[in-house]
């Protein structure tokens, strides 16, 4: 094999593979299309994993840059609630806490956009639809944060929601994206035990600090339980993504799951859940919850939320601050690698 | 070291990062950034890759500079060792029970 061809590796942007497939014969790129797709259905088959310059079916490119710079749009908005409180933040180790969560979800967002970036889809671009409001993120993070307790619930809640979704997804069938999602996991527990425990010293505290945890609790739980995406029966793509080993588990398992599990440790917190129909079916031995406001779920991820203009204000207007940083950068790089070749013509 | 061109639209060319977690291992690949040069590449991994001890040395590579086998033929390319079996210990069977060996 001689004359076997080396490319350069990632993030190759797939168009360039896409041009070099129109200069084949219709025949050769049917015959190159069918063997991808055989591979690609094996690889599924055997649950192991397509890397980013294996050949895939269109479809399964396009679902997943939309989930992966979804989930990397989710994780950058998502600073937003949390920084609000690091100016306000009860102490200085809170505040540190706080600010090392923050930087977190920062990496996530950069971990993720790496990912897609890899399936040949430009980070600029990414970026820049998130600015345009072109993109979608996480529901959630369209919900103000009200109250320092607030800091507890969401760390509790959301990233314990975020969690129970993202631990499957450390096998989903997708390299880039399985590692990305076992980087973050790692990372996510720290977030959601210091949430429990932010809850927990104030259920711990005055009577009024417990109702500030109580009426945080209360108003995230809906909207967290919501963040495992609309019920199984109204979620045309699930069954897709299952096919092609992205998800693992329907969305209404892993908030059943979820429901249990927060039913259990809300008790260590002495607080309670704002939903009298919870229980646990012993027929199908799975946990149940009461109905959820499907119309505000597509009411906020449509846009008309309590803070989505305010969260993509706030990301436009964070980029523009920084136009001066990356501007700056970019001339010393230039003004170093001109230095670099004066110096090399001089030897 | 050189710096890569940029990418058409002013965007910063992407590096690939690989982080060596501690002493006596090999680098292994961590993921990617955009950084305008070296240096900056270098500090970027650092804050991106390496927040909880996960290093004590990054390398930074500029993605064009890698060559990497093709994909399509990952068949072909890999089939030297098929069939060789002799080249692993398991292959020679006499010697089982022999000590030490």
């Amino acid at each position: 094999m001689a004359s076997q061809t080396l490319q350069s590796v990632p993030a190759e942007p797939s168009p360039a593979r896409h041009e070099t497939r129109h200069e084949m014969s219709p025949e050769d790129a049917a015959r190159r299309d069918a063997e991808g797709q055989a591979y690609f259905d094996k690889v599924m088959a055997e649950d192991s994993r397509i890397e980013p310059r294996d050949w895939m079916p269109p479809a399964y490119r396009k679902t997943l840059v939309r989930q992966v710079s979804q989930h990397a749009h989710s994780e950058i908005i998502g600073m937003q609630p949390e920084a609000n409180w690091i100016s306000r933040a009860p102490s200085l180790k809170r505040k540190a806490i706080l600010m090392a969560k923050v930087q977190d979800e920062a990496g996530h967002g950069l971990y993720l956009y790496s990912a897609a970036e890899t399936l040949g889809q430009p980070r600029d671009q990414m970026m820049q639809d998130l600015m345009d409001g072109k993109a979608k993120y996480s529901s959630i993070f369209n919900y103000p944060a009200r109250t320092w307790a607030d800091m507890g619930a969401i760390g509790w809640m959301v990233d314990g929601a975020a969690i129970a979704n993202q631990v499957p997804l450390c096998r989903a069938s997708f390299g880039p994206y399985g590692r990305a999602m076992v980087r973050v996991c790692k990372e996510e527990s720290f977030h959601q035990r210091q949430g429990f425990e932010i809850l927990l010293e104030l259920s711990h505290g005055t009577p009024a600090q417990k109702q500030m945890a109580q009426d945080a609790v209360n108003r995230w739980y809906a909207p967290a339980l919501m963040m495992f995406g609309p019920p199984d029966d109204d979620s045309p793509n699930s069954k897709q993504s299952m096919a092609w080993n992205i998800k693992r588990f329907s969305n209404d398992e892993l908030r059943n799951r979820f429901v249990g599990m927060m039913m259990e440790q809300v008790k260590v917190l002495e607080l309670t859940l704002p939903d009298k129909d919870i229980r646990f079916n012993e027929e199908t031995k799975k946990w149940e919850h009461g109905p959820l406001d499907w119309d505000e779920f597509h009411e906020v991820l449509a846009g008309r939320g309590p803070c989505n203009a305010q969260r993509l204000e706030r990301r436009r207007e964070a980029h523009q601050n920084g136009a001066w940083v990356r501007e700056a950068a970019a001339a010393y790089a230039e003004k170093q690698a001109k230095k670099q070749a004066d110096k090399e013509v001089a030897a | 070291m050189t710096t890569p061109e940029p990418h058409a639209g002013n965007v910063w060319p992407i590096w690939e990062v690989f982080v060596r977690s501690s002493r006596g291992l090999s680098h292994v690949h961590a993921g990617s950034l955009h950084a305008p040069d070296a240096a900056m590449a270098l500090r970027n991994a650092r804050d991106l890759y390496t927040r909880r001890n996960e290093g004590v040395s990054i390398w930074v590579v500029p993605a064009d500079a890698i060559a990497s086998s093709d994909p399509d033929s990952k068949g072909a390319f890999f089939e030297s060792p098929q069939g060789k079996d002799y080249r692993h210990a398991t292959y020679y069977t006499k010697s089982e029970g022999v000590k030490h060996l």
